[in-house]
């Protein structure tokens, strides 16, 4: 098959940038998107051409790294699953398709598709972790947990940090990552102690970065790769409200 | 509680308690207009009762303290979204189907809903409340709501303005409601579809009630010139 590719080229964080259309660049229905990107920069490269740079690293769905907003979505059309789980046979023959990096102002564009996520690595050093030693493995029945109180914090901890959610907000909010940070800890009785102070920091570190609030369009939840429900985002309002209220 | 009102969250929260005060009081007000489909003389009752009423007064006070913070603070968080989205916006862009589109939209209802609001002010409650107050005069006395009722909504234009003025706020409510649940904290995934549910028959039963007073009283009027 082929498919026309409309990328966004930017030389570097300062410079202007626009679109560049790469015409019938050949590929599989098999192929990844990536592959597909991969296939046109070699052919560029041949050309002398400036290759596009993207970000990417796992290619399998979770280090969050493939942070691409693809034909109006980001990580493309196809639902719970991150850009590099994404196959050309969720496009047409002859389609095109626009590639353009996360717009949001917490991540900044660096070159071309690549953006500056650090941003999120900043709120869950401010307290997306638990500070205490715990030594050996302790005994699996020591600390029962409810089935319900484990899977909640599982689904939450799926969160890859890839940025999806604030790259859909039309407020740039990164509060669907926050509250899947905060909430992974604060559903265990291992988080518990810290929840408070926890709360308190991401929710603080996340304001000070100039990212936006949300106002519950629920567009972070449909394009999340992993399916984070915003239902975190109510409990991360209950911590931080009682956090606060007991200040 | 300090830095509440600085934070996000704090700042969201103002919003959705103020938003949730005034669904209470249209719950009020929609409850009390009804009445005036099936006696005029009671709704005259009720006008007489709460325009003389300190504590109605006081009420209001306080509503529209609630009303002006909530406009406030839709701007301020509007503003502070709109550069935290940045300059630059997609070139190509869906809104996923699972998105309500008023949930996209809300400042813009909003500014509807206030205009709406001011041309209401206009009709009733200058003519009626603050006429009592001053001891103002117009055509018809200030307790006599039916009176103002029958005049305003025999007037074909007005009655349509006022009918798209609902429509904006049962598109408001729709998800300024269940929002307003969800900001607070009051959710998870059992109760997530069920207040989006609640908050769309809410709206409904809101605007609906206010919408059949005003119908109510344009079928009447037709019927008058018919006879
Ligand atoms: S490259 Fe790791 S999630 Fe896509």
């Amino acid at each position: 098959m082929k498919v026309t590719l409309k990328v966004w080229r930017q030389a570097n964080a300062k410079a202007k940038g626009e679109f560049v259309t790469y015409k019938d660049v050949e590929t599989t229905p098999d192929t990844s998107f990536l592959e597909t990107l991969d296939i046109l920069n070699e052919s560029l490269v041949e050309r002398g051409e400036e290759p596009i740079t993207f970000d990417h690293d796992c290619r399998e769905g979770i280090c969050g790294m493939c942070s691409l907003y693809i034909n109006g979505h980001p990580h493309g059309p196809a639902t719970k699953a991150t850009t590099c789980q994404l196959y050309m046979r969720r496009f047409k023959d002859g389609e095109t398709i626009t590639v353009e990096p996360w717009r949001s102002a917490g991540f900044p564009v660096i070159k071309d598709l690549m953006v500056d996520r650090s941003a999120y690595d900043k709120i869950q050093q401010a307290g997306g972790y638990v500070s205490f030693n715990c030594g050996g493995a302790p005994d699996a029945n020591a600390l029962p947990i409810s089935k319900e109180k484990a899977d909640l914090a599982m689904d939450a901890a799926t969160c890859i940090g890839c940025g999806a959610c604030a790259a859909a907000c039309k407020n740039g909010s990164a509060m669907l990552f926050v509250s899947a940070k905060i909430s992974q800890f604060a559903l265990l009785p291992q988080g518990r102690p810290e929840a408070a102070r926890r709360a308190r920091a991401m929710v603080a570190k996340m304001d000070e970065l100039g990212f936006g609030n949300c106002t519950n369009t629920r567009a972070c939840e449909a394009e999340c790769p992993k399916g984070i429900s915003i239902t975190n985002i109510a409990r991360m309002n209950r911590e931080f409200l009682k956090a606060k209220f007991k200040d | 509680m300090s830095g509440l009102f600085k934070s996000s969250i704090g700042k969201k929260l103002i919003m959705s308690v103020t938003g949730l005060c005034l669904v209470l009081f249209l719950l009020f007000h929609m409850s009390m207009n009804l009445v005036a489909i099936f006696s005029g003389e009671a709704y005259n009752k009720v006008c007489e009762f709460l325009g003389t009423n300190w504590y109605a007064l006081a009420g209001t006070a306080v509503l529209a303290v609630g009303f002006l913070l909530h406009i406030v603070y839709a701007f301020i968080l509007t503003i502070q979204n709109r550069r935290a989205r940045g300059n630059v916006r997609y070139a190509y862009s869906v809104r996923p189907k699972m998105v309500e589109w008023a949930s996209q939209n809300m400042l813009i209802l909003g500014i509807i809903v206030l205009v709406g609001l001011g041309l209401h002010f206009s009709h009733f409650w200058y003519k009626m409340m603050f006429a009592e107050l001053v001891g103002a005069e117009h055509q018809f006395g200030p307790t006599d709501g039916a009176a103002w009722l029958q005049f305003y909504f025999s007037q074909p234009v007005i009655v349509v303005l006022y009918l798209v003025w609902f429509v904006a706020i049962w598109f408001h409510l729709t998800h300024g409601f269940w929002s307003a649940i969800q900001t607070i904290g009051w959710n998870n995934l059992v109760w997530m579809s069920r207040i989006q549910k609640i908050s769309t028959i809410f709206a409904t039963i809101i605007c609906l009630g206010f919408a059949a007073v005003v119908i109510t009283f344009f079928v009447k009027s037709l019927c008058c010139c018919a006879a």
